[in-house]
């Protein structure tokens, strides 16, 4: 991965000029990569990464996952039922995988009936759906190589050779 | 009354023992004085560790080590550097590496003996030389040429009852390490006078402008050298306290020999880690490798702009700026620094008297933390104490 992005990945608000002192490029070269990967969409988006347990109003949020089999359809293979899934804004992930079922689905709601309700009335009605397993998740501890608790402080001594 | 004998009292000056203490009974300090690395032993490492323990791994082992754990050390070297070692004969596991230079002294060492020293150097050397009844004799580098020694300067010492020359590269405390040419050049010099190289390479995945080349594995030097390594700072193990010595057999049996009457063994459970360590390989290091790389970069910067003359090193996770410009003395600054602005670094002197003047930096700390500190010790540079006048004027140059 190029440096910058993987800079980046680690800390989205690091600004340019920084990113020149860490990687020994000058700031213009560095705005300018940047500017690019935004441009051809390998930058998509920059966002905190939240612990959702620890913000008060989303107290209500249910998540679920769900396990999709789909029937794929000519030409088009799963790209085009996954879209129409996927465009649904209760869907927060949408992954096609190998194995027993086709689509795995993040799903979130304000609470168990919203899902339940988007299952039956959405998703299991869908021409080319044949099939869902819906798993409310009970607890997250990690996500995207995030641990989701605030890490405890280092063991080391302050002053060591 | 009971007497200290004199070798004793006569190590490691005081001063920085009681800097020490005053750092770690303070709170809330930002800490660029550690000499290990910011992140834990990999978990796949500590749960070996865990399952030797209720596997009942809890007894004595060879006096050598291991033999499992000196195999795989000597597939790793012939893989990474084309080193042969026989596992058997020529490896030896220690408590750490300080543990290793400790027997070396003692093993090779007849009083009055000279072991070349260079200096800023880590803490230990001079005194094992010293408790070992040999006698240091000083190499200093400086930061006019990276801190790095030359082989006319080893030359030049080089005469008789001088035995053996003392390398670390990449070095602590000054991040310095070597090319394949310098090395090239050390080790004709030291061969043509006859020196056994004491060679400890613990930071050598730290290297990050060249390829690390272990002096042992040059051409016509395996029996001229005394390769030191361990699983400290590559797996970031420091508490584990495992290290190895490879070198020609005669020198390691010397060495077996004390360790089993003063160590017995290296610890088992760190032994067993250890070779959890070499199964897996290096990932965690190498992906810390260019995290290091970039905040060393940053601080070597920062700290030219905020009118600390500092050069730029190769290795390891330490810079040694010159605090010169200031007019305090190493101890001063950094006790002033640490009351004042609570940031914690070591003074130069802890590594050498001809080390006055500088501090070391361990920049194995968060990047934001580094930002933190380094903001800290310009308001201290800039602060009536740090007489910031005169810090301005000398410090436009980098």
């Amino acid at each position: 991965m190029d440096e910058i992005l993987e800079i980046l990945s680690k800390d989205a608000r690091i600004s340019p000029a920084e990113i020149a002192k860490l990687t020994g490029e000058n700031v213009a070269s560095v705005k300018k990569a940047i500017a690019k990967y935004e441009r051809n969409g390998t930058i998509l988006k920059y966002k905190a990464v939240l612990n959702h347990d620890m913000v008060k109003e989303s107290g209500s949020v249910v998540r679920a996952l769900i396990e999709v089999s789909v029937t794929p359809q000519k030409n088009v293979g799963f790209d085009s039922i996954a879209e129409r899934i996927y465009s649904f804004p209760e869907v927060t992930s949408c992954y096609l995988l190998s194995g027993a079922y086709d689509l795995l689905l993040v799903v979130e709601g304000e609470n168990i009936h919203t899902v339940a309700n988007f299952v039956a009335s959405k998703l299991s009605p869908m021409e080319n759906v044949r099939g869902t397993t819906t798993h409310f998740l009970l607890k997250k501890y990690k996500e995207d190589g995030q641990v989701l608790k605030k890490q405890a402080g280092t063991k080391r001594l302050n002053i060591s050779y | 009354m009971i007497e200290i004998s004199k070798k004793v009292e006569q190590l490691a000056p005081s001063g920085i023992r009681a800097f020490f203490d005053l750092v770690l009974g303070m709170k809330d300090v930002i800490s660029l004085g550690v000499g290990e690395p910011d992140f834990v032993t990999p978990w796949h490492i500590r749960e070996k560790a865990i399952f030797s323990l209720e596997q009942g791994y809890t007894s004595y082992t060879s006096n050598k080590g291991m033999p499992e754990l000196r195999r795989q050390i000597a597939a790793f070297l012939k893989t990474r550097y084309g080193m042969n070692y026989d596992f058997d004969e020529e490896i030896l596991i220690t408590v750490g590496v300080s543990e290793g230079l400790d027997l070396a002294m003692r093993a090779i060492l007849n009083p009055g003996d000279k072991v070349l020293v260079p200096e800023p150097v880590y803490v230990s050397y001079r005194p094992v030389v010293e408790l070992a009844g040999g006698r240091a004799v000083i190499l200093k580098t400086g930061i006019e040429n990276g801190f790095k020694l030359t082989p006319r300067q080893i030359g030049k010492a080089c005469g008789k009852g001088v035995k053996a020359l003392m390398i670390n590269y990449p070095c602590n405390p000054t991040g310095a390490s070597y090319t394949r040419a310098e090395l090239q050049a050390i080790a004709q010099v030291a061969k043509k006078n006859k020196l056994l190289i004491i060679s400890d390479e613990i930071y050598d995945e730290l290297t990050y402008d060249f390829d690390h080349v272990p002096l042992a594995s040059l051409k016509g030097m395996k029996d001229s050298v005394l390769y030191f390594n361990g699983f400290s700072k590559a797996y970031a193990m420091t508490g584990f306290r495992i290290g190895w010595v490879c070198g020609p057999a005669k020198v390691v049996a010397a060495m077996t020999k004390i360790h089993q009457y003063t160590m017995l063994c290296a610890p088992i459970t760190g032994q067993v880690a250890a070779q959890e360590a070499l199964k897996s390989g290096l990932k965690s290091v190498q992906e810390m490798k260019s995290e290091y790389k970039r905040r060393r970069n940053y601080i070597v910067r920062a700290l030219n702009e905020i009118g600390l003359e500092c050069h730029m090193p190769q290795g390891a996770f330490y810079v040694f700026p010159s605090i010169k410009s200031t007019g305090e003395t190493s101890m001063a600054f950094a006790q002033n620094l640490l009351r004042k602005k609570k940031v914690a670094l070591v003074p130069g002197t802890a590594f050498g008297p001809s080390c006055e003047g500088h501090v070391r930096i361990s920049y194995a700390s968060a990047y934001d933390s580094l930002k933190e500190a380094v903001s800290r010790i310009n308001n201290y540079l800039n602060s009536e104490n740090g007489q910031g006048s005169r810090v301005k004027e000398q410090g436009k140059k980098p």
